[in-house]
């Protein structure tokens, strides 16, 4: 049984389900990847284990808690934490206050999330009293994990993290989040780069139109010579 | 309230029985008040309603925000002053030149600036300080020259006149004079302002009504600014000549009235017959218009700006086009009411009274329909004038308990002319929530 | 000795009015700032609200007048203010509860709250009107000036005197603090910052758990405040009429967007910029030049760029002025 899983998942936007019995899911410590071509309905599989999708049919489970009546904010409090692919920080809020907005259902003390948070991100610490509108792509991506790392979740969903950031950041990015799964934190993210996120992925979804395609584990996708050649570019 | 899935045959029937109740109501003010009230309230129904339809084809059909119907308005009423006054020769004698001179600085101006921002334009540092440069060197130039000449037309009897007079042509032209200023001043304020958002927009207009009113408040050579400009030529008849005419006399007494009511009545019946010659006509333009391919389009890029965009519409070219068609109705109707008043007096325009009502009427009426616009024009204006009674009677009624020298029955009693502003506030906030389509809705077409 | 009675000459006729006339105005573009970030839309009934707290005041002031209760030099409205603070307060809750809430729920477009703070504008209007009438109350007691002309004429040996009313003086001091207290309400408290992050993105605000209920509470608890101490204020100085605040509308949207709509910062320095805009366009030059120039050059007439009847024109100009150049306000808007 997985910490947590979108289980079977069908559903979409009106009429037209893009979702068909889909179904993604990740463990403690561990780094799931959901990739495919564009259109696939990656990010929409996010969105309905985030629960901003009505589901048809199938359900969410986290910890074996079936949380699928429940919204998004109420699934922050039950310890996951989302991180949108855009828009995705308070751009005249600085640094530090973006991290503490990340805290705000929080009543105890924060101080101790915030240096660990600081810690991961050193580059955070350098810019704390920076407007997080000022920084760059990478950095505010950093800051967009920070913040969600902020309510301590058991789980972080991130929605194409790397998107529009030069490969350097990106080499940069999977590496704090590859740290920031050694922590114990079940890490589920959506990412166009296929190839590089396979590389750290514990668990890798294939999905091509709404539907599961290939499931493995990173290593054995990206050693799969049809996933190579359908999705990898060769 | 009026919810669309009312009786399919109250549907059909809602403009005539809603119509019918207008009427309805005009005959009792006729018959509880008098027939004078109840025609004046007419008079001035028509032209609400015309100035609603000149709105209504911006917001109706558009969603133009315009807050600065109120200075259309006031420049056809300056159109009134400026076709039908008499020339005062004097005064043209004494400044005309100057003016004509600021007249000419004024253009060379716009041309510099126009010609030099066209030079500087991709200096980004100082080229804002050396468009005020340009702009305030030709204005301060203006000044010098106009100055002199507006100190001596103004001195010129000004106790009756001080100003530069009209063309003394009659004054039914300054209905479309008034138009041609409202369009003229639409152009120029829509060619600058139609790109801003809505908000932005309507604080434009509202800023820009605002800057004319007080440019007619205190330019007194133009039209005598808040010494007002009184007894402008009529193109209805005198009621002192009507009383010396026979058959008035014989109709008065035919229908027991005394003969100066019926010469007032006769006068104003015939505004009225203007007044709906001139609405008739606008109604059918405009329904034409919203029936033609033109109309579809704008209803089009009413409701969807960026898909219009897409498919190659040029939405602010468009928007333009009725911007100016709008304010030039407005204009007319400002002029107009110049006529029926008589006098010209910039510092009655108010934009609770000319733009805000005017909001109220095209909100209640129906935006988007015609039969609506004139509907709201209607009704609003016949509650604006008929709340004050209607809250005094309505304040007596309910402080009759308390005793005559109550302080509280006084202040009330006072109070209930101010009722009006609240009636119409409250009006237009239950429309907007639980009608928002308006008395009469758009039909989809 | 010249240049000095020509500084103060300016002190006096547009310093001192264009700080007290700029707090005011500031006060009041916060107000209007503060709704536009948060409910986005701008408010044509703040003009009213403004009336609705001044209102109060002057009835407080009157009741306590009668009780004999004063502040001796200082003017009575300052014990009646906190009053009309939390009466206009609880109208702008009331207000939102009635009307604003259920736009907010159909997620309506900004411009269709803008025609419903039309009608909202009307209605607080008759309401006004109805509970005290259109006419000019004076409501300013206390002693008239902090500082006298003959005063200053004296202990300085100029030849001008630098007059200051005490309605100025307060007005200004009372501005200073209640700006550094929404600062530093908004940067240091974590409420205010939630409203800076709710104003700045909504839909992460959302997902942090920021209650977007609670931020409109706490905005329109504010804006009461703040428009109540802002009519208050501009009634000291001049006198309390209706009918003014919706002239006064203008000039308020004109700082706001001056400033860049959405920023306090702007707001607050837009306040400014547009008070000593109308103060120094309209202001007859001739007494500072004949100080500056030498005798002959004198001037005859005012030096005057523009006739003080048009001072409130003055605003509207540079309101049309910077949407068209610069709709975004000096200070970028749309955050708080």
């Amino acid at each position: 049984m997985r910490y947590l899983v979108g289980e079977a998942m069908t559903g979409g936007y009106g009429d037209a389900d893009i979702l068909h019995d889909c179904t993604i899911g990740v463990d403690e410590g561990e780094i799931a990847v959901v990739v495919g071509p564009n259109g696939a309905g990656k990010s929409t599989a996010m969105k309905a284990v985030f629960g901003m999708l009505e589901l048809r049919s199938g359900r969410v489970l986290m910890n074996g808690e079936d949380i699928t009546a429940l919204k998004p904010q109420e699934r922050v409090r039950k310890g996951m934490g989302f991180v949108p692919q855009t828009n995705n920080v308070f751009p005249s809020l600085t640094v530090l206050e973006n991290l503490e907005m990340g805290a705000f259902v929080r009543a105890d003390d924060v101080t101790d999330t915030l240096s660990q948070v600081l810690e991961l991100f050193p580059v955070l610490k350098e810019k704390a009293d920076q407007p997080a509108g000022e920084l760059s792509g990478g950095q505010r991506q950093q800051v967009a994990v920070g913040r969600a790392l902020m309510t301590q979740p058991k789980v972080l969903m991130l929605d194409e993290p790397t998107a529009g950031v030069s490969p350097i950041v990106m080499d940069e990015l999977f590496d704090r989040i590859i740290e920031v799964a050694r922590t114990g934190i079940a890490i589920l993210m959506v990412e166009q780069n296929a190839k590089q996120a396979l590389h750290i992925a514990d668990k890798g979804f294939v999905l091509v139109q709404g539907r599961n395609r290939y499931t493995d584990t990173g290593q054995a996708l990206l050693a799969d010579n049809d996933v190579r050649k359908a999705f990898l570019g060769g | 309230m009026f919810s669309q899935s009312t009786h399919p045959f109250l549907e059909k029937k809602r403009i005539p029985v809603l119509f019918g109740i207008m009427a309805v109501l005009f005959v009792i003010v006729g018959q509880l008040q008098s027939w004078n009230l109840s025609l004046a309230i007419l008079n001035l129904c028509l032209i609400s309603a015309i100035m609603t339809l000149g709105a209504n084809i911006q917001w109706g059909y558009a969603g133009i925000v315009n807050f600065g119907i109120m200075g259309f308005a006031a420049l056809g009423g300056l159109a009134g002053v400026l076709v039908s006054m008499p020339p005062v020769q004097a005064g043209w004698q004494a400044g005309g030149m100057g003016l004509l001179g600021g007249g000419v600085i004024i253009v060379l101006t716009s041309v510099l600036a126009v010609f030099v921002w066209g030079r500087i334009k991709h200096i980004t540092r100082w080229r804002y300080w050396m468009m005020t440069a340009v702009i305030l060197s030709g204005y301060l130039v203006m000044r010098a020259i106009v100055d002199p000449a507006v100190e001596a037309i103004e001195s010129i009897e000004s106790a009756k006149a001080g100003h530069i007079g009209g063309l003394n042509l009659p004054i039914l032209v300054s209905w479309v004079v008034g138009g041609i200023f409202a369009a003229g001043a639409a152009y120029v304020i829509g060619r600058i302002s139609l790109g801003l958002r809505s908000d932005y927009l309507a604080i434009a207009t509202l800023g820009i009504s605002e800057i004319v009113i007080y440019v007619l408040k205190n330019e007194d050579w133009l039209a005598r600014g808040v010494k007002n400009v009184n007894g402008l030529p009529r193109p209805v008849p005198y009621e002192i000549d009507l009383q010396a005419e026979l058959w008035v006399i014989n109709l008065a007494s035919r229908l027991d009235t005394d003969v100066p009511e019926m010469s007032s009545i006769i006068v104003k019946l015939t505004y009225a017959g203007l007044f709906t010659i001139v609405l008739l006509m606008l109604f059918w333009l405009f329904e034409t218009a919203l029936r033609s391919p033109w109309g579809r389009m704008m209803r089009a890029i009413r409701d969807n700006e960026v898909a219009a965009n897409a498919m190659g519409k040029h939405v602010t070219a468009k928007h333009l086009q009725v911007f100016v068609l709008g304010s030039a109705v407005i204009g007319l109707a400002g002029a107009m009411l110049t006529t029926l008043d008589g006098q010209f007096t910039p510092a009655s325009y108010l934009p609770l009274r000319f733009t805000f009502l005017i909001w109220i009427m095209v909100i209640v009426g129906g935006s988007g329909n015609n039969f609506g616009s004139i509907l709201g024009g209607f009704v609003i204006w016949f509650f604006w004038i008929e709340s004050e009674p209607l809250g005094l009677w309505l304040m007596d009624v309910i402080t009759a308990p308390l005793s005559e020298t109550s302080a509280l029955r006084g202040h009330l009693l006072a109070s209930a002319a101010h009722m009006r502003l609240m009636t119409m506030g409250l009006i237009m906030l239950l429309m907007l929530r639980f009608a928002p389509q308006g008395l009469i809705p758009e039909t989809k077409r | 000795m010249d240049s000095l009675n020509a500084l103060v000459v300016i002190a006096n006729f547009v310093v001192v009015p264009g700080l007290a006339y700029g707090s005011q105005l500031a006060l009041g573009a916060l107000g209007v700032t503060m709704v536009y970030s948060v409910l986005r839309f701008s408010n044509f009934a703040h003009g009213e609200l403004m009336s609705f707290g001044a209102m109060i005041t002057v009835l407080m002031t009157w009741w306590l007048q009668e009780q004999n209760i004063g502040l001796g030099v200082l003017p009575t409205a300052l014990i009646a203010l906190p009053v009309a603070m939390l009466m206009t307060i609880f109208l702008a809750l009331a207000t939102d509860k009635v009307v604003f809430s259920y736009y907010r729920q159909k997620r309506s477009e900004s411009v269709t709250y803008l025609i419903v703070s039309v009608g909202v504008m009307f209605t607080f209007g008759g309401l006004i009107r109805f509970i005290i009438g259109p006419a000019d109350r004076v409501f300013t007691d206390g002693q008239r000036f902090l500082l006298k002309a003959r005063a200053f004429k004296k202990m300085t040996g100029l030849n001008e005197g630098l007059a200051i009313k005490t309605t100025q003086g307060v007005t200004i001091i009372v501005a200073v603090i209640v700006v550094a207290l929404i600062f530093w309400f908004l940067n240091k408290t974590k409420t205010g910052k939630s409203m800076r992050a709710y104003s700045d993105n909504e839909d992460l605000a959302l997902l942090s758990g920021i209650n977007p209920e609670r931020v409109v509470m706490i905005t329109w608890i504010i804006t009461g405040a703040l428009a109540a101490l802002a009519g208050t204020l501009y009634g000291l100085d001049k006198s309390y009429k209706p009918f003014t605040y919706l002239s006064l509308l203008l000039p308020i949207f004109a700082s706001a967007i001056v400033g860049g709509v959405g920023n306090p910062v702007g707001a607050i320095i837009g306040g400014y910029v547009i008070a000593f805009s109308e103060l120094f366009i309209t202001f007859a030059y001739k007494k500072v030049a004949t100080y500056m120039l030498p005798g002959a050059w004198a001037p005859e007439g005012l030096v005057q760029l523009l006739s003080t009847d048009y001072k409130i024109a003055v605003s509207f100009v540079i309101l049309l002025v910077v949407l068209l150049i610069r709709p975004t306000g000096l200070f970028a808007g749309k955050t708080i």
